[in-house]
C-alpha cells in the first residue's frame, strides 16, 4: 500500500505493507535513525515521535495510520546548526548520559510544553511519566524542561 | 515484533465501516487508536485478516450535553476527554479515570470507545463507565442500540458487541455535585492497575466499579448496597471483594488483589466524603 506522510516537512511516499510499523518505517524506509526502539512494546517511551504535533510511540502505530499525516522526529526539530531549545537546554543541563532515550525524551517534552507552557516540576514529571531513563537522570532531565519552560 | 500480515481497510464513515465488517464478518476486527488491539497483534495474540481502520470517522469524536446525559462519540481521543470541560463538570470520575490511563502518548491516540470495546478487566474506563452508571450505544445492521454498562462487559475481553457491530457512542448521566475517587495502585506511573477503584457518590446513592478484581470489569454491588443501607465507608469498604474472582499473576495473588479492594475502595469512599 502507498503511503505518504509529511515528514519533517518534506512529503515522502513509500510501498509498505499494511502491518508496517511508523518506527520501523521512519527508520528504515525513510532513513531517519534517531527515532530508537526500545521496549516496542509502548512502555518506555523511546520511539516517541509527533504526528500532527502531538507526541506519540511509533512502535505503537502501523505506517498506514500515519498517512497524510504529519510527522516530526528528532531530525526535525533543530534549524541547520542552530539546536532546538528543547535540545539546547537537554545540552546544558546535562540531561543525558547514554543517549538512548532522549531523542524519545525530547520529542515528549516538546509536546508537554505545547500543552502546558508553564508546567511546574510536578507537572514535567508527571507528563514524563511514558518515558524511561535507565541511567536515572530523571533530575537533569526536569531541569531542562523547566529551563524551556521559564525562557519562553 | 510485526503482527502477522493482514489486509488493511479504512473506513470514512461509520455506515462503510458497518459495510466492511458485514462483507468480512468474523476475519474482521476494528482498530480505533490502536493501543489495545496493535500491541496484542504483535504478541500475536489477535491476528485478523482483515484491519478495518476506525480512527479517522470525525463524525464519531465529540462530546455532546443531551439534557439528562453527557454523549461522547466512541472515536473521542483519551486526551480530548480529560480535558473536556463538560466532561469534568458532568462526569468528574470519568475525567479522573481518563486523566490516568498509560501515558500522554497513549492518551493522545486511544479512543474511548477503543478502551470500551476492548473489555479489558484491567483497563480503568470500563470501572468508572460502571461505577456512573453509563451505557454504550451500538450500530449494526439490525439498527442502534443501547446497553447498560454492567450487560455490556460480558467476559475477559469479551464484549456484548456482535461481530458485525460497532460502538458508536458512550452516555454517561450528568452528576455535576456527585463527589468522586478514582483510586489506583500500579507500581509504575504508566503500568495498568494492579487494582483499582472507581467512586461516585450523588446524592448519597454510590457508584463503586472495579478494575482487574474479576475476568471482566465489575461493579461492587455488596459495598454499594451497604452504603444505601447507612454503613460507615470502613464497614462498606470490608465487602468490596465479596463475589469477585480477582485473577493471580506475577504482581499479585487474589488475597493480595481482594486486600487492595478493600482498602482502594475505603480511601475512594473516604475521598468522596463517606
Amino acid at each position: 500500500m502507498q503511503v505518504t506522510i509529511i515528514i519533517n516537512g518534506e512529503t515522502v511516499s513509500h510501498d509498505v505493507e499494511p502491518r508496517t510499523l511508523l518506527v520501523h518505517y521512519i527508520r528504515e524506509q525513510a532513513a531517519l535513525t534517531g527515532t530508537n526502539i526500545g521496549c516496542d512494546s509502548s512502555s518506555c517511551g523511546a520511539c516517541t515521535i509527533h504526528v500532527n504535533g502531538e507526541a506519540a510511540k511509533s512502535c505503537t502505530m502501523l505506517a498506514v495510520q500515519a498517512d497524510g499525516q504529519e510527522v516530526t522526529t528528532i531530525e526535525g526539530l533543530a534549524d541547520g546548526e542552530t539546536l532546538h531549545p528543547m535540545q539546547q537546554a537537554f545540552h546544558e543541563c546535562h540531561a543525558l548520559q547514554c543517549g538512548y532515550c532522549t531523542p524519545g525524551m525530547v520529542m515528549a517534552a516538546i509536546s508537554l510544553l505545547d500543552e502546558n507552557p508553564q508546567a511546574d516540576e510536578e507537572e514535567i514529571r508527571e507528563g514524563l511519566e511514558g518515558n524511561l531513563c535507565r541511567c536515572t537522570g530523571y533530575h537533569n532531565i526536569v531541569k531542562a524542561v523547566l529551563q524551556v519552560g521559564s525562557d519562553q | 515484533m510485526i503482527p502477522v500480515a493482514f489486509d488493511y481497510e479504512r473506513a470514512t464513515s461509520t455506515e462503510q465501516a458497518l459495510s466492511l465488517l458485514a462483507e468480512h464478518g468474523d476475519e474482521a476486527k476494528l482498530m480505533a487508536g490502536g493501543h489495545s488491539l496493535l500491541p496484542l497483534m504483535k504478541y500475536r495474540l489477535a491476528a485478523p485478516a482483515v484491519l478495518i481502520d476506525i480512527g479517522r470517522l470525525e463524525e464519531l469524536s465529540y462530546v455532546r450535553d443531551e439534557g439528562e446525559e453527557l454523549a461522547i462519540g466512541a472515536l473521542t481521543r483519551h486526551c480530548e476527554v480529560e480535558q473536556n470541560d463538560l466532561v469534568r463538570s458532568q462526569v468528574g470520575l470519568l475525567a479522573a479515570a481518563t486523566s490516568q490511563v498509560g501515558d500522554p502518548q497513549v492518551r493522545h491516540r486511544g479512543t474511548i470507545g477503543g478502551a470500551m470495546a476492548h473489555g479489558d478487566p484491567a483497563s480503568d474506563l470500563p470501572a468508572a463507565l460502571i461505577a456512573l452508571r453509563g451505557s454504550l450505544v451500538i450500530d449494526g445492521p439490525s439498527g442502534r442500540r443501547q446497553v447498560e454498562a454492567d450487560s455490556f462487559f460480558t467476559g475477559f475481553l469479551e464484549t456484548d458487541l456482535g461481530e458485525d457491530e460497532m460502538l458508536i457512542e458512550v452516555r454517561l448521566p450528568k452528576l455535576p455535585d456527585s463527589t468522586w475517587s478514582f483510586q489506583k495502585f500500579n507500581r509504575r506511573a504508566q503500568d495498568w492497575a494492579i487494582v483499582g477503584s472507581a467512586v461516585v457518590v450523588d446524592q448519597g446513592i454510590c457508584g463503586v466499579g472495579l478494575v482487574n478484581m474479576d475476568s471482566r470489569p465489575i461493579r461492587a454491588t455488596a459495598v454499594e448496597e451497604a452504603i444505601k443501607n447507612g454503613s460507615s465507608a470502613a464497614e462498606a469498604s470490608e465487602l468490596a471483594a465479596e463475589g469477585c474472582e480477582p485473577p493471580a499473576d506475577i504482581n499479585a495473588g487474589m488475597d493480595y488483589r481482594r486486600h487492595l479492594a478493600r482498602v482502594l475502595t475505603r480511601r475512594g469512599l473516604e475521598e468522596s466524603g463517606r
